[in-house]
């Protein structure tokens, strides 16, 4: 059974048409990825199925009920962790989490079992405002805070935004970690890498869902064969070398390399490097790679902007 | 409803954990009304006075005499027949230029008719009028010895017109200006605290972003509208107490009338500006904003209110639009009931305006926030 169902959802600010009719499922236990570039939709998204704001148009219900009308009743069944730190910074850590155990009717022993693992991790700062917590221990006492009254489906925005290497590694542990109490847990990002952390993905940009799929799939959904490439010179004159290729599908870079693709289907190795070298190029190396979840995007992006 | 004494046991340790409102709530008040109550007085003293006789005789002597004589005059000045005209006016260093005609006895020994001319600064218009009447005031008593003394004299001719032109104080006898501007200053106090601490306490979890994480508990609106207004409102109350001690015991502010109307209408009243501070909430999204609209609608109030300037002093439309103003209502029911003795028969009129005033704020404020927070 779907814990979420979404159908034709549109939401327009104004002018602005944050979500443009998407529509997707949500399964049971599943970790769900919303992943996209700033300005996709993604939060407007979670803000609507967790009743924070109303939708224009479409079919929305989460557990079944539906966010504009039985608000009260997803309330109190799923944890949200807003993209920014949203907790008292002038309550301690023991405070705050009291506090939003007290609204939900809980307490902080009823729930520890839930929580344990990340608990455990801030209990020595109990005593400590929250505004004087490090970036990581404030984002372990959110999601804390979240999970306080045993939620059936979480929410997190962006959780690991503007978070260092080693915390967002921890973090995505912990979010794999919660898969045993049987929440369904919905998780937005920017980072592609983190695609391949979640079940299941919905790529997202401009208010669309260009794709969803688990992350495998949409990997090797690229659908062409995929080169990377480095000669002697930047990245720039390549980048303008290939574009007048006449076979050129697709080139953009990829971190110290580019990423290209080519019109023929057939291994094209060697001529792209005969033509390279006539261009005046030299140490060129050309590799076959396999795609991952970025190329997807970019190339479905780039579909979607025509 | 357990819900909302969570929320205010968090109010509460949040407002006392707040470094910037703790000064706020306890010694705002008694810094204000032991400044501003001996600041804003409207007594006038020490009028400096330019007196231009031009007369020169015995009589114009003994008027001069009486205002040296007289506690509220300072003569600065003093200039003769011969001297022109000075410009110690509008240098400003003095407020009243008093001439006395060449033909000053001479008239009056005669019996007709004399005219003094005095000259005032009235670029403060009270403090003008004031004054001016303090001067007219000891020519008046000047006049009617020299016709007590001159009886005889003047027998022989017509008997001068007589004006008796006496004064008295009434609730306020001594016109200690502290007994009238103290019970304005207290609601002052009281409804800063309603109006911006509220505003501001609830903008804080909009700027912060709290809220976000708020609305999606089941904490209903109106929990936490009620958890956000009530600790203003035990605030608004407390300090209200505190500054009744204060105008007790620091200024002997008479208390003829039941003090328990005061604090009945108080609990009134706060809802009124509690109501005006939610409102003011929903209009804001930064603290900052929100300060800035309170200020807007404080000055407004303030002046229009009759703390300072009398509203029967006011034009027409002026007094009209006091009407609207709740801090009109309070002033009023303060002033009369510890200055004038009043009692439930003599105000509750007022209570009848602000308890419909409370429930048209609130509703509209509730409705303006249902508004913006969807």
């Amino acid at each position: 059974m779907a814990v979420i169902e979404v159908k034709n959802l549109r939401k327009s600010y104004g002018e602005v048409k944050a979500l443009k009719g998407i529509s997707f499922d949500v399964k049971q236990n599943e970790i769900f990825g919303l992943i996209g570039p700033d300005g996709a939709g993604k939060s407007t998204l979670i803000r609507i199925l967790n009743s924070l704001i109303l939708s224009d148009e479409g079919h929305v219900s989460v557990m079944g009920k539906d966010p504009n009308k039985q608000y009260q009743y997803i309330r109190n069944h799923i944890g949200y962790m807003p993209g920014r730190f949203s907790l008292y910074e002038d309550l301690s850590v023991k405070e705050n989490l009291e506090f939003f155990a007290t609204i939900f009717g809980t307490t902080i022993k009823k729930s520890y079992n839930l929580i344990k693992d990340i608990y455990q991790q801030i209990e020595p700062f109990n005593d400590r405002k929250a505004g004087a917590l490090s970036g990581g221990m404030k984002q372990k006492l959110a999601l804390c805070s979240a999970l306080i009254h045993y939620p059936k489906v979480l929410f997190l925005d962006e959780p690991t935004t503007g978070v260092d290497p080693v915390s967002r590694k921890e973090f995505w542990q912990i979010i794999k970690g919660l898969h045993q109490h049987n929440i369904t847990i919905i998780v937005s990002t920017p980072y592609m890498d983190e695609a391949d952390l979640c079940d299941r993905v919905a790529l997202m940009n401009d208010g669309e869902i260009l794709r969803i799929d688990t992350p495998q799939n949409v990997a090797s959904s690229l659908g062409k064969t995929l080169y990377a490439l480095e000669t002697n010179e930047g990245n720039y004159k390549l980048i303008k070398a290939l574009r007048e290729y006449p076979y050129m599908d697709s080139v953009f870079p990829f971190g110290e390399k580019l990423h290209y693709t080519d019109q023929r289907e057939n291994d094209i190795s060697s001529e792209l490097n005969s033509y390279l070298k006539d261009k005046g190029f030299s140490k060129i190396s050309i590799e076959r790679i396999a795609s991952n979840t970025e190329d997807v995007f970019i190339r479905l992006m780039n579909n979607q902007k025509q | 409803m357990s819900a909302l004494k969570f929320i205010l046991q968090k109010e509460f340790k949040q407002i006392f954990r707040d470094k910037g409102m703790l000064p706020i709530i306890f010694v705002m008040p008694i810094m204000q009304l032991m400044v501003l109550s001996f600041a804003a007085t409207f007594d006038v003293k020490n009028i400096q006075l330019e007196i231009v006789d031009r007369d020169h005789s015995q009589l114009s002597q003994s008027l001069i005499e009486k205002y040296e004589a007289s506690a509220y005059f300072n003569i600065v000045e003093f200039k003769h027949a011969t001297d022109t005209k000075g410009t110690s006016l509008q240098e400003g260093s003095v407020n009243i230029s008093l001439e006395i005609p060449n033909d000053f006895e001479k008239s009056l020994t005669q019996n007709t008719p004399v005219s003094l001319s005095a000259k005032v600064n009235a670029i403060d218009g009270m403090t003008a009028g004031i004054s001016a009447s303090y001067a007219q005031s000891i020519i008046q008593e000047f006049r009617e010895e020299y016709i007590n003394k001159n009886k005889a004299l003047l027998a022989q001719n017509k008997t001068p017109f007589k004006v008796n032109f006496s004064m008295q104080n009434w609730y306020n006898s001594t016109l200690n200006y502290k007994f009238y501007m103290v019970p304005g200053l207290l609601v002052l106090l009281v409804s800063m605290i309603g109006m911006f601490l509220t505003s501001m306490n609830i903008v804080k979890e909009k700027e912060i972003g709290t809220i976000e994480q708020l609305n999606v508990t089941p904490i209903t609106k109106g929990e936490f509208i009620l958890g956000k207004v009530l600790p203003f409102w035990c605030i608004g109350m407390f300090v209200l107490s505190l500054g009744l001690i204060i105008a007790k015991l620091a200024f002997s502010v008479p208390m003829l009338g039941p003090i328990y109307l005061i604090f009945l209408f108080a609990m009134l009243y706060l809802l009124v500006v509690l109501g005006i501070g939610l409102f003011i909430s929903t209009l804001a999204d930064t603290q900052q904003q929100s300060m800035f609209i309170a200020w807007f609608f404080m000055v407004i109030f303030v002046l229009l209110s009759g703390m300072f300037t009398p509203i029967e002093n006011m034009p027409v439309w002026a007094q009209q639009i006091t009407y609207l103003n709740p801090f009109r209502y309070f002033i009023e029911v303060m002033r009369s009931v510890l200055l004038k003795g009043a009692t439930w028969d003599d105000i509750k009129i007022n209570f009848l305006i602000i308890g419909i005033y409370a429930i048209i704020i609130n509703t509209m404020s509730v409705l303006a926030y249902r508004k913006t927070n969807g």
